[in-house]
């Protein structure tokens, strides 16, 4: 039997799969900014922190890098009520992402500023910079300008693996996908647009990293 | 009936966690297969060899995993091969798989200094006995350790072949919540299953790791 590629099916239903579009970028866009704040926080923790601080956060990366995103988002969306704290699809994969890309992010971002040379935080001290200026001018300019590709291609990795939030029904682009595939049986046809689209969000979110990168780091 | 969470369902877990361990290292022998392939691909002097492979790991690197089993758990029976969850499970896990150990090895097989192929193509070696006996022997020492590294990226990603219907640890966890009602205890102990599967890899290429820096 040969089967006949048929698209007309799923381009009709352009409308839900571009709601899950923006839903995906809406999660992508929280759990980054999120994601940034925790791994800065953190890895500022580990590496200049007290002892029991430092402990934590070793404790909090190894944990959330050693188990899968699926599990942490059924933990947080299946297992919380238990307790109850009932959290809604989107709130709940908001917290799960943020949880999970703020590990990735401190260990980057620690990596980066654990290559800040002692030598150079004495000298801002010694010019009479406060604390907090040493921190943000000397130590975290330098490294996030060093580790933004890692943190770039980290992000675009973390934009893809929102797919996964569709398992708790959140209705992103991928669940959209399966409602489409649901009405009009066309699996193969609809799953091919989604992987097209979300090649065009991750070649899109490379183009933004880029550009962020020549404004922030480059033209000064 | 409700059944309680007791030890015979954190045994069935467990057991469980066989078909994640198969369903691993089939896919990793599957993307090492193909990876290597890529990954020379990526660095011959043959301009329309390197873009395919580039094309390749740049698309899949741009998709999910899950569009991938998707399409390829519904995309098979297409061309007549019949629906399997573990080969589609597979497949996808090797597709994928390969994109990322492509560009680990290709890394690891260009960071061999210029004058090292010199050297092999100056001795009168031709290019695949460069490639076999002085590039690869020496970029396998650097590329051990980002490869553990996506080892353990692999164990987790298993994971999401309980979409389609695999019974691994992920999907038995699933199936355990339904019937005992107690998630947070279940999916706890699975969490707990996968640490002790990954950590111990997660440490390994760490040492390796050190021991490298240690070595230059």
């Amino acid at each position: 039997m040969k089967y006949g590629l048929q698209f007309r099916d799923v381009f009709a239903a352009w409308e839900s799969i571009l709601d899950g579009v923006w839903i995906t970028l809406f999660l992508s866009a929280c759990a980054m900014l999120g994601g940034l704040v925790i791994g800065v926080a953190c890895a500022a923790g580990r590496v200049y922190g007290p002892p029991l601080i430092r402990r934590l956060v070793v404790a909090y990366v190894e944990i959330i890098r050693n188990t899968p995103l699926l599990v942490q988002l059924f933990l947080i969306f299946f297992g919380l009520p238990s307790f109850g704290v009932r959290l809604d699809g989107l709130t709940a994969a908001i917290i799960a992402l943020v949880i999970n890309l703020g590990a990735y992010t401190t260990e980057i971002v620690r990596a980066g500023l654990e290559a800040v040379p002692k030598a150079q935080i004495e000298a801002g001290h010694s010019l009479g910079l406060s604390g907090l200026q040493v921190f943000r001018y000397i130590v975290m300019y330098p490294s996030l300008k060093a580790m933004f590709p890692a943190l770039a291609s980290q992000f675009v990795l973390l934009m893809l693996a929102t797919s996964v939030v569709s398992q708790i029904s959140v209705e992103d682009l991928f669940h959209a996908a399966s409602i489409v595939q649901s009405r009009t049986f066309r699996d193969f046809e609809v799953y091919t647009v989604i992987g097209v689209l979300y090649l065009g969000l991750a070649f899109a979110f490379r183009g933004l990293f880029a550009v962020i990168y020549r404004v922030a780091f480059v033209q000064r | 009936m409700i059944r309680s969470f007791g030890l015979i369902d954190v045994m069935y877990l467990v057991s469980a966690a066989r078909w994640t361990v198969a369903l691993t290292v089939t896919a990793f022998a599957g993307s090492a297969l193909l990876g290597m392939v890529l990954a020379i691909m990526r660095i011959l002097p043959f301009a329309p060899l390197r873009w395919l492979a580039a094309t390749y790991i740049y698309v899949v690197q741009g998709t999910p995993l899950l569009v991938w089993l998707f399409l390829i758990f519904f995309g098979l029976p297409l061309i007549g091969i019949s629906v399997n969850p573990w080969l589609a499970a597979a497949v996808a896990f090797s597709v994928y798989g390969s994109a990322f150990l492509g560009e680990i090895w290709r890394g690891a097989l260009v960071s061999i200094a210029k004058t090292q192929w010199e050297a092999g193509a100056s001795l009168g070696l031709s290019l695949a006995e460069q490639l076999r006996h002085i590039i690869v022997p020496q970029s396998i020492r650097i590329a051990v350790a980002p490869t553990v590294g996506f080892l353990v990226q692999l164990i987790k990603n298993t994971s999401l072949a309980a979409t389609i219907g695999l019974v691994e640890l992920t999907r038995e966890g699933q199936l355990t919540a339904a019937g005992t009602y107690k998630p947070f205890a279940v999916y706890i102990t699975v969490a707990v299953i996968y640490f002790l599967m990954c950590f111990p890899l997660t440490q390994w290429s760490r040492s390796l790791e050190r021991r490298l820096d240690v070595a230059r």
